[in-house]
């Protein structure tokens, strides 16, 4: 497992040195240096905003090729929920699990099953009341990241349950070993909506090693699968997924299984962002769950999938209807609570600070402010740094000419 | 000494832009690797105190000092002041209108919040000149 890979990388020939992914970064991690949109990797969260808006197309999301599957005898899905909502006129979720096995699987999990798993474990440990409220859900890797990275004083709000998707690849895992297959044969794989994803399995967020194979991107697999889908001989019914795990892939679904009447739910990085604020100053202390979506509408907005997130959510709606509340519970898996919980806290990260020794970095601050002070504010990205103070930042630690400023002369 | 000083408009009668100063300090309190737990006190009881302004003073000044080991704060109104202040210090004694309480604030808890969060907690007031209000929180 490649523990450097990157969430984004650039198509050099495509990108224009335009400010438009550099503007939106959460992280201010994108800089623009000699007409090309630089990543600094310590500080990007892996939540695609960059690929969305890139108007060239130039910022490629990270993921493995479907190629990879055939360095294992025994291949093992993992469907997203989010995957449901890409196929027009889906008369049953069978249909798709069938098309995986078409396509190249001998097995198929479905990650909204051991959602359903995940709610009901999620009930055990909140029950156990010793989470801060309100209660912040882990399942968004790229919300976790950026608390890890920016609101530190969070952390302790955050739930400690896998991300569903684990739980899918050690119960797909041990049911291949249960059937005799020895281990090295087996590759699990995720069919993932979002770079994020890719990220934080690949760095096994939360657990000592990685719970998957592969992180596969939905739009790779996407025609592969719609094919072989509309020829299926038969269709084995194998589904086992309940309207609450499904809902996982919108936003509010999990919330919603979490029994919580008084939650809030919010999508796209901006609404994020301004929901961390409010939980930093206490404003919504009276809240019992909070869930967060890095992407609109949840995961049926990741980037690696097919249709917009408007659409799959109908659809899934749809879908969700005619399904049972819950197919799966935890009496029926038989593991303690611990098979849900995190191995370990991950880490929080120190990106943002200016300097090791506070003294130092209090009189960077300061010269920071002054510098401030010349610059015409109209954060227009023409530095390559994307606001004016995160150029005056950059100048004072280094990076940058303070003549950068190419707007300073004017007279506004 | 190195030190930081920075000052906030706080405008009146806007809750939306309330909490615009808190979140300036906040951000300069990472950048210098402050505890979070040590942030988040001053966050709440710098919200308080923007909030406070908004509802009760038709807007103010927030100056802020910060030091290797402390950050002193002082919001600074020229509002209608306080007639009674150690009425004003009791949990769940608010003067805010009905229509400020629909909208979830003057619960009551706003000085005696800014109180609890701070190590240093000075109130001076005035009626018909103004409140200022000092905090300090050492890191």
């Amino acid at each position: 497992m490649d523990k450097s890979l990157n969430t984004v990388m650039l198509d050099s020939s495509k990108c224009k040195g335009c400010v438009s992914c550099m503007k939106r970064c959460p992280t201010e991690a994108i800089r623009v240096r000699d007409g090309k949109a630089k990543v600094i990797y310590d500080r990007c969260i892996g939540c695609a905003e960059c690929v969305r808006v890139c108007p060239h197309q130039a910022k490629l999301p990270a993921y493995d090729s479907f190629d990879i599957i055939h360095n294992y005898k025994y291949k093992i899905a993992l469907p997203a929920p989010s995957l449901y909502g890409q196929f027009q006129n889906l008369d049953s979720i069978d249909r798709v699990l069938n098309g995986l096995l078409a396509i190249g699987f001998d097995d198929v999990y479905e990650v909204s099953s051991a959602a359903e798993l995940v709610t009901e474990a999620s009930h055990k440990i909140i029950a156990e009341g010793k989470i801060e409220k309100p209660i912040i859900s882990s399942a968004c890797p790229a919300v976790l990241e950026l608390i890890i990275m920016a609101y530190h004083g969070l952390k302790d709000h955050i739930i400690d349950t896998l991300a569903p998707v684990d739980v899918a690849a050690r119960l797909a895992r041990e049911r291949a070993i249960a059937k005799g297959i020895p281990s090295k044969d087996i590759g699990v794989f995720f069919i993932s909506p979002c770079p994020a994803k890719v990220f934080a399995l690949k760095m096994g967020l939360g657990l000592k090693e990685p719970s998957v194979d592969g992180v596969l991107a939905t739009s790779e697999i996407y025609f592969k699968l719609a094919n072989a889908m509309s020829t299926l001989d038969e269709i084995k019914p194998i589904a086992k997924s309940g309207y609450s795990g499904v809902y996982w892939a919108s936003s509010g679904g999990e919330a919603i299984g979490t029994g919580f009447k008084n939650y809030l739910a919010a999508d796209g990085m901006e609404n994020v962002v301004t929901v961390l604020k409010d939980m930093e100053d206490g404003k919504l202390n009276y809240i019992d769950f909070v869930e967060l979506n890095a992407c609109p509408s949840g995961c049926v907005g990741g980037v690696l999938n097919i249709e917009n997130p408007f659409v799959a959510r109908a659809r899934l709606r749809l879908l969700r209807q005619n399904l049972p509340k819950s197919e799966n519970s935890l009496a029926s898996v038989g593991k303690d609570i611990d098979f849900y919980r995190w191995e370990e806290m991950p880490k929080t990260k120190d990106v943002f600070k200016l300097d090791e020794n506070r003294l130092l970095a209090l009189q960077k601050l300061d010269e920071i402010e002054k510098l401030l002070a010349t610059l015409p504010l109209l954060d227009c990205g023409s530095c390559g740094a994307p606001s004016c103070r995160a150029f005056a930042e950059d100048v004072i630690n280094g990076v940058i000419d303070k003549d950068g400023c190419v707007r300073k002369n004017e007279n506004h | 000494m190195s030190s930081l000083h920075l000052e906030f408009d706080v405008a009146g009668n806007n809750f939306v832009s309330a909490g615009s100063a808190s979140n300036e300090v906040k951000l300069t309190l990472k950048k210098l690797g402050v505890e979070p737990a040590i942030i988040r006190k001053v966050a709440v009881a710098m919200y308080e105190g923007e909030i406070n302004m908004v509802i009760h003073a038709g807007g103010g000044k927030a100056i802020v000092d910060i030091f290797g080991d402390k950050i002193d704060i002082e919001l600074k109104d020229s509002g209608p002041g306080i007639a009674d202040i150690s009425l004003a210090m009791k949990e769940g004694y608010s003067t805010a209108t009905d229509t400020i309480r629909e909208q979830g604030f003057g619960a009551g808890m706003g000085l005696p919040n800014m109180k609890r969060y701070t190590d240093e907690f000075e109130i001076e007031s005035t009626v018909g000149v103004g409140t200022t209000v000092r905090l300090a929180v050492y890191f």
